[in-house]
């Protein structure tokens, strides 16, 4: 089985993300950069249906600036088989759709593929769709947040866990999955994976490359605009006291005061 | 007035909350037109409710389809022609429809706004770190608003009904082969929660997240929970409140014994009113705390829920 996963790089969540003045873009150089959590999982998900399957080939696929290197080899050290980077200056700002379409070129280069895992929602962005646009442009079902999966003969199977429920969802492959947070727990590179990761192929790829022209993406043809951008002042932080035995009491007199009880 | 569409947000034919907020902002935009999506007669039961909630229009389309989300997508695409904007709850079903519509009709894709005015909308991002307003460059932009941001305005609409056809599926599609409900007791979800009371690492153990639990049955309040109380198996994943869960903006959220790690703040510190308690003076929650108090959350917070039981009675 040949599983494709989708890698993005963000903003470390525990870092102090922000956005830049001129263009209301991510700032990269501001923050930390790492794999997306959720994505870790999605990678772990490939490795499990490839072990499960006893052959396979799993291939991380992923657009972004050529720092993103650093996302794919985190993923390639868990034990991806090879990837396809997509990093060009004219991808810098590109919307939720220009990203699926560019996606979808860019899954297009990989021959033979039987699925596609993605995470659910990435940590910067949560527009939580992306799998799903994929999904619909490459013609296939689209089978999201899925915190249980499995594949048997050319029929996959998720149980689907959100805010409204479970939903039990199968389809023929190919297909995309997106997974969640209890998926699975993601493996430790091991030593001999991150060696072994140096030595694995990574196709770069500019858009010329990707098969995709200039005015499908970037900020300049977005479908959206930011307009503007700004931190929210601090929030002032209020009233502090030690408790002296009438602690509690002394909230229900703020929350009184507040209206709120 | 060009009509704006709202997707009716309804499980098994009882309304989501979200639904109004929607119809609501919708005014802003145009001519509210409900479009209600589901099985034989899902439309009659929601129309009263839709239509004092400022609905003009409202389109019924049943289906007894088992693919996933796919009617949903096809009715709106088949609308979506002579309409200013097409609003969706900001859910995980709600976000998806959104992507797969936006893709299909070559229309922007507007993403968790939190506002929306005939110039264009606002996003509170990175937790609520920052606020950006954003635009369409396309005709009818597809938009999904985060549940609970709108202030519910009641002013009738006409409610003149219309059915309409449920297109086929384009391309192969998930199909549903079951659901189960959530399982989520007797307390408010914790995203249409007016209140919350959440627990952190300083509760210390699963046993003793009863005084969290007392606490918010005392208020009404849905129960939350930290990532480090969650990673702590103290309580189960579904109800983690921060980046990594659930984004929540209540009336009032209690933070008990929660350091305020950046992870956490970033999914709750958009509430409008914040109270803490937590032993060390020094933790960063107290920094969006609009009340603290440094002390025993074992002490504190069941002195609390008796002040409010002994009010309520």
């Amino acid at each position: 089985m040949k599983i494709v996963t989708l890698v993005k790089q963000v903003a470390d969540t525990y870092s102090e993300r922000k956005l830049s003045d001129s263009d209301h873009t991510l700032d990269r150089e501001g923050t930390e950069a790492v794999i997306d959590e959720i994505n870790e999982r999605a990678v772990e998900q490939a490795l499990l249906l490839k072990e499960a399957a006893g052959d396979g080939e799993v291939v991380v696929v992923c657009m972004g600036p050529d720092r993103a290197s650093d996302a794919i080899r985190k993923a390639l050290s868990m034990g991806a088989d090879s990837a396809v980077h997509l990093s060009d200056e004219a991808i810098h700002g590109s919307c939720a759709v220009q990203t699926a379409r560019a996606l979808t070129k860019l899954i297009g280069t990989v021959e033979g593929w039987d699925l596609v895992i993605a995470g659910n929602s990435a940590s910067d962005g949560q527009v939580a769709a992306v799998p799903a646009m994929v999904a619909d442009l490459l013609g296939v079902p689209a089978l999201t947040w899925a915190n249980e999966l499995s594949v048997s003969g050319s029929t996959v199977t998720v149980k689907r866990e959100t805010d409204d429920g479970v939903t039990h969802l199968s389809a023929e492959l190919p297909a995309v999955v997106s997974v969640g947070e209890k998926s699975n727990e993601p493996r430790y590179p091991s030593f001999k994976g991150i060696m072994a990761a140096k030595k694995k192929p990574v196709n770069n790829l500019d858009l010329a490359g990707a098969g995709i022209d200039g005015s499908e993406v970037g900020l300049a043809n977005a479908l959206v605009s930011v307009t503007s951008s700004a931190p929210k002042p601090p929030k002032q932080a209020g009233e502090k006291v030690t408790d002296e035995g009438d602690g509690g009491a002394k909230i229900a007199e703020y929350l009184v005061g507040q209206k709120l009880i | 007035m060009a009509e704006v569409l709202v997707l009716v947000d309804h499980v098994d034919g009882e309304i989501k909350k979200t639904t109004y907020e929607l119809l609501t902002a919708a005014k802003a935009l145009g001519s509210p037109s409900a479009v209600v999506v589901g099985g034989a007669g899902a439309a009659d039961k929601l129309a009263d409710g839709l239509t004092e909630h400022g609905a003009d229009k409202i389109y019924a389309a049943e289906t007894d389809s088992t693919d996933f989300l796919a009617p949903e997508v096809a009715v709106l695409e088949s609308l979506i022609g002579s309409a200013a904007g097409v609003l969706i709850s900001a859910s995980a079903n709600g976000k998806e429809v959104a992507g797969r519509l936006a893709v299909r009709t070559g229309s922007g894709l507007l993403s968790d706004v939190v506002g929306v005015t005939g110039d264009g909308v606002q996003h509170s991002i990175f937790g609520g770190a920052y606020t950006a307003e954003a635009k369409a460059n396309t005709e009818h932009p597809v938009i999904t608003v985060r549940p609970g941001a709108i202030d519910i305005e009641a002013s009738a609409g006409a409610g003149a009904r219309e059915s309409v056809e449920v297109p086929a599926a384009s391309g192969r599609q998930a199909t549903v082969t079951g659901r189960e409900p959530i399982q989520g007791g007797s307390r408010p979800e914790l995203t249409e929660a007016t209140v919350i009371v959440s627990g952190g690492r300083g509760v210390g153990s699963a046993e003793d997240f009863t005084v969290v639990e007392g606490l918010a049955d005392s208020l009404g309040a849905a129960v939350g929970a930290s990532r480090a109380a969650v990673d702590s198996g103290y309580y189960p994943p579904q109800f983690q409140v921060g980046q990594t869960g659930k984004s929540v903006s209540p009336q009032l959220y209690i933070a008990l014994g929660i350091s305020g790690a950046i992870q956490h703040r970033a999914g709750m510190q958009t509430s409008k009113t914040i109270v803490a308690v937590n032993k060390d003076e020094e933790a960063p929650i107290f920094e969006v705390a609009d009340f603290g108090i440094v002390g025993d959350l074992f002490k504190v917070a069941p002195q609390l829920q008796d002040e409010v039981t002994k009010r309520k009675g």
